[in-house]
């Protein structure tokens, strides 16, 4: 295969209009349109190849504006309906200005997408459920970037993995040329722009303990083993100018089985709504049925990173076991809470305690998962809400839970040309940032599914463009 | 039974799967998956012969190896379609015979061969076998009607039946009463699936083979295959007609049915065999089983020589050479349908049960879906 003959090649030093440095959706958006721009490009990803394209290959679909329904979308999704949506999740914490182009130039994206090799997942047979404002890959976020690269690479872009962006030059504000280590030794690469598309540094355990300390130990990180942020914090120590709180992640809770590393969207638990939550005292914390758990799940991340050794224990009964979707770990089994308690390694009689408590406490309702029904429990502390059912059917069962860290909030600051932003106020003028290592510009907190794709997208073409501009006037 | 180890394995893979979902849009596997939360042996074998193979889901899958969840569906299926083959087919003594397809199918063909040949000279004598025979009833003057005829059609029978029962045990192993299996309605659904290869088309753009490009090709070839023999068969329907309510005795003139049925068919059969086995030859062996590709070109193979030496013999059929092509192309032709129901043919009947199993799963699923109402 081609890309074995390059990976032994040596990176060519110099002649690029482009560099973008990333091999994920906003890179390779950035290569494509600036190679069709008419620009030299050199596209360096830090992973091999098998593992190319960092968390773009664990997302599964992109949320884009349209005006009418399509062959994937059920119907339009306006500009005002995105930034309601966004205003919702972010609390504000969000620039307009840069969110609005966002949700503009994301208009009618899915068709730019397949003009470069994206294939739409259809509605088989009507068997599959359509979404109407996200449209799905076929196949998932590893084919979107297969077709990218395939596309890259007809174009002309010239692809090396295993090759890492280290030290940057740059004079007043000039991108010179950056190290770039690949396969134990350094070149230094020179070129007229620079596209800065390397995602976070959710990967990266010692930066995460400056702010957590010991506890990001027990974090597990949902995908790629490759953010670690390097180029992320190159820039921020060349005076790029910060966004977003360094302290906050985007996580969920996990199956404590889970891989350390890329485990991606299978080690999710959808369980939580319909039993309780202990942690390794045996004791609740949180509300498991305060809101239906596409809107709640991803605070648990959080909360279990705030509890005693980041481990808690998601605790169900037999009536349960149809009401979420099927897990990749098998549950923790036992015939009575005792028998539970001992294989989770829990305390028995406070497990015991904690649950028998709870059940007393449950008031009689009418069970309604698809509504935010009224079962609920009476001068419990803390409460649950919704869906508090008595675990009394046994066999009883368990999943240890993680925080799951999806992405980083803390980026780069740019303009409405992807241009970087330094503290000082004024713009870089030729390095470009886009993708998740500039997303908190838009997304200070919270998340809204497939937002993430569409920003990379949408500034990744951005960024290609304005590369492309700088470096052939 | 499918090894324990096999079965865990797939079993383990769909639970993966089964908590992803990305792949829904490829086939009808992964939309058959999630109708499941738990995999028992049978649901394994289900929907691994519903598996076409197309290899979208591998290169598709952030869990392919060398990921620690080591997800690859295609080579997993095909290992137990292997197993489906051997554990379906009666008599059960002769199951052995799908795990060393290229020996079963060379020793069977050539004895085959070896035998007419050896018949004929016995029966008939150098003079017949190596003589010119001209006009109506020239092949039947080297190897006399009745004994082609009753050979073929007990073979064929033997074949049938054999196949038929591994598509009732099939059925009712996967698909609960075998009543609420016969129905038109998933007949003529998984008719159409079948003929139009609809599930290797990988929701679109075709296969991902013989690599991770998408590429019609495998499905174009496999049509020509599939669409050749069919011809073929009807040449040899023709053929049988005529001398039966006709008394019309072969060999026919060129541009008779027969001949022309017959010789389009073989041309195809040439082409999309020899096409099949190039993809294999090119094909990524990572996702496939070594025991399955085996099976593949001791098929491919043999029927690629029925079509050459059919062809042969109708390009040599007034010479002396004739009654030598005859009697080795009627060797072939033993021996392709003494392994039919032995070699990757069998596919035919596992696949064709698991699209009517699927038909009908879709219709029971479409009608809850009416019952849910706002669902």
């Amino acid at each position: 295969m081609s890309s074995t003959v390059e990976r032994n090649c040596a990176i060519p030093s110099g002649d690029f209009d482009v560099l973008v440095a990333g091999g994920g959706n906003a890179a390779l958006c950035a290569a494509i349109t600036a190679r069709l721009a008419g620009a030299k490009v050199l596209l360096l990803e830090i992973a091999p190849e098998h593992l190319r394209a960092g968390n773009s290959r664990h997302t599964r679909n992109l949320r884009y504006m349209h005006n009418r329904a399509n062959d994937f979308l059920t119907g339009a999704y306006s500009e005002e309906e995105f930034w309601n949506d966004l205003m919702r999740v972010t609390g504000g914490e969000t620039n307009e200005e840069l969110a609005r182009l966002t949700i503009r130039e994301s208009e009618d994206l899915g068709e730019w997408m397949a003009e470069h090799g994206v294939r739409w997942q259809p509605s088989l047979r009507g068997t599959l459920q359509l979404s109407r404002t996200n449209a799905f890959f076929l196949g998932g976020g590893k084919a979107l970037v297969n077709a990218y690269y395939k596309t890259a690479r007809s174009l002309g872009v010239e692809i090396f993995y295993e090759s890492e962006v280290c030290d940057l030059s740059i004079q007043d504000g000039v991108f010179q040329s950056a190290m770039v280590r690949s396969n134990g030794t350094s070149t230094e690469v020179t070129a007229k722009a620079l596209v800065a598309a390397s995602g976070g540094f959710e990967a990266n355990i010692p930066w995460l303990k400056e702010y957590w300390g010991e506890a990001a130990e027990n974090f597990i990180i949902r995908g790629t083993p490759y953010n670690r942020g390097g180029l992320l914090r190159e820039l921020l120590d060349h005076g790029a100018r910060p966004v977003g709180n360094p302290r906050e992640f985007h996580a969920i809770a996990l199956d404590a089985r889970a891989p350390k590393f890329d485990g991606g969207i299978v080690t999710r638990l959808d369980c939580i709504p319909f039993g309780i939550v202990v942690d390794k005292h045996a004791q609740r914390f949180y509300d498991e049925g305060e809101d239906f758990w596409p809107k709640r799940y991803a605070i648990w991340g959080g909360l279990i990173a705030h509890q005693p050794d980041q481990i808690a224990y998601c605790i169900v009964d037999a009536k349960c076991m149809e009401l979420f979707l099927p897990s990749v770990f098998p549950p923790i089994e036992g015939g009575s809470i005792r028998e539970l308690a001992v294989a989770l390694k829990l305390d028995p009689a406070a497990l015991e305690e904690t649950v028998l408590a709870f059940n007393r406490a449950v008031q009689v309702g009418t069970f309604d998962p698809s509504s935010l029904d009224d079962c609920q429990t009476n001068q419990l502390d803390p409460p649950k809400t919704h869906w508090a059912r008595a675990i009394v059917d046994s066999p009883f069962y368990a999943y240890p839970l993680r925080p799951g860290i999806t992405f980083t909030y803390l980026g780069v600051s740019v303009g409405e040309r992807a241009q970087v932003l330094l503290k000082d106020g004024r713009s870089t003028k030729n390095i470009f940032a886009a993708g998740e290592i500039m997303a908190g510009n838009i997304l200070g907190r919270g998340y809204l599914a497939g937002l993430g794709m569409t920003i990379g997208t949408v500034f990744g073409r951005i960024a290609g463009r304005e590369a492309a501009r700088h470096a052939l006037t | 039974m499918p090894s324990p180890e096999r079965l865990n394995e797939a079993g383990r893979l769909m639970q993966i799967c089964n908590a992803c979902r990305y792949c829904s849009g490829y086939c009808a596997v992964f939309p058959a998956m999630e109708r499941r939360r738990t995999f028992t042996k049978q649901d394994l074998v289900y929907l691994s012969n519903l598996c076409f193979d197309c290899r979208a889901c591998l290169y598709a899958c952030q869990y392919a190896p060398p990921h620690e969840f080591g997800v690859n569906v295609p080579k997993a299926f095909a290992e137990l379609r292997v197993d489906t083959y051997s554990d379906y087919t009666w008599p059960r003594i002769l199951s052995g015979l799908f795990r060393h397809s290229r020996l079963t199918v060379g020793l069977t063909t050539a004895l085959c061969v070896a035998l007419v040949l050896l018949l004929t000279l016995t029966f008939q004598g150098p003079s017949v076998l190596f003589a010119a025979h001209l006009g109506s009833g020239a092949f039947y003057a080297v190897v006399p009607f009745a004994a082609m005829a009753l050979v073929a059609s007990a073979m064929m029978l033997y074949g049938f039946l054999v196949l038929l029962a591994g598509f009732v045990n099939f059925l009712r192993d996967t698909g609960g009463r075998l009543r609420e299996v016969i129905s038109p309605a998933a007949f003529v659904r998984a008719a159409q699936d079948a003929f139009g290869l609809v599930y290797m088309k990988g929701g679109g753009a075709g296969c991902n083979y013989p690599d991770e490009e998408f590429s019609h090709k495998r499905r174009w070839y496999h049509h020509l295959v599939f669409y050749g023999f069919l011809l073929d068969l009807a040449a040899t329907t023709v053929a049988a007609s005529y001398h039966h309510f006709l008394d019309w005795v072969a060999p026919y003139p060129i541009w008779s049915a027969p001949v022309v049925l017959g010789t389009v068919g073989g041309v195809m059969l040439l082409i999309g065999t020899v096409g099949l086995l190039f993809l294999k030859a090119r094909s990524d062996k990572e996702a496939s089983d070594r025991q399955m590709l085996d099976l593949d070109v001791a098929f491919l193979v043999l029927l690629f020589l029925t079509s050459l030496t059919g062809l042969l013999l109708l390009a040599f059929r007034e010479t002396p050479a004739m009654g030598t092509l005859l009697a080795v192309h009627l060797g072939v032709v033993a021996g392709l349908f003494l392994t039919l129901p032995y070699g990757k043919f069998a596919h035919v009947v596992y696949r064709y049960a698991a699209l009517v199993q699927n038909a009908i799963e879709e219709r029971q699923e479409a009608g809850q879906d009416t019952a849910d109402g706002s669902s």
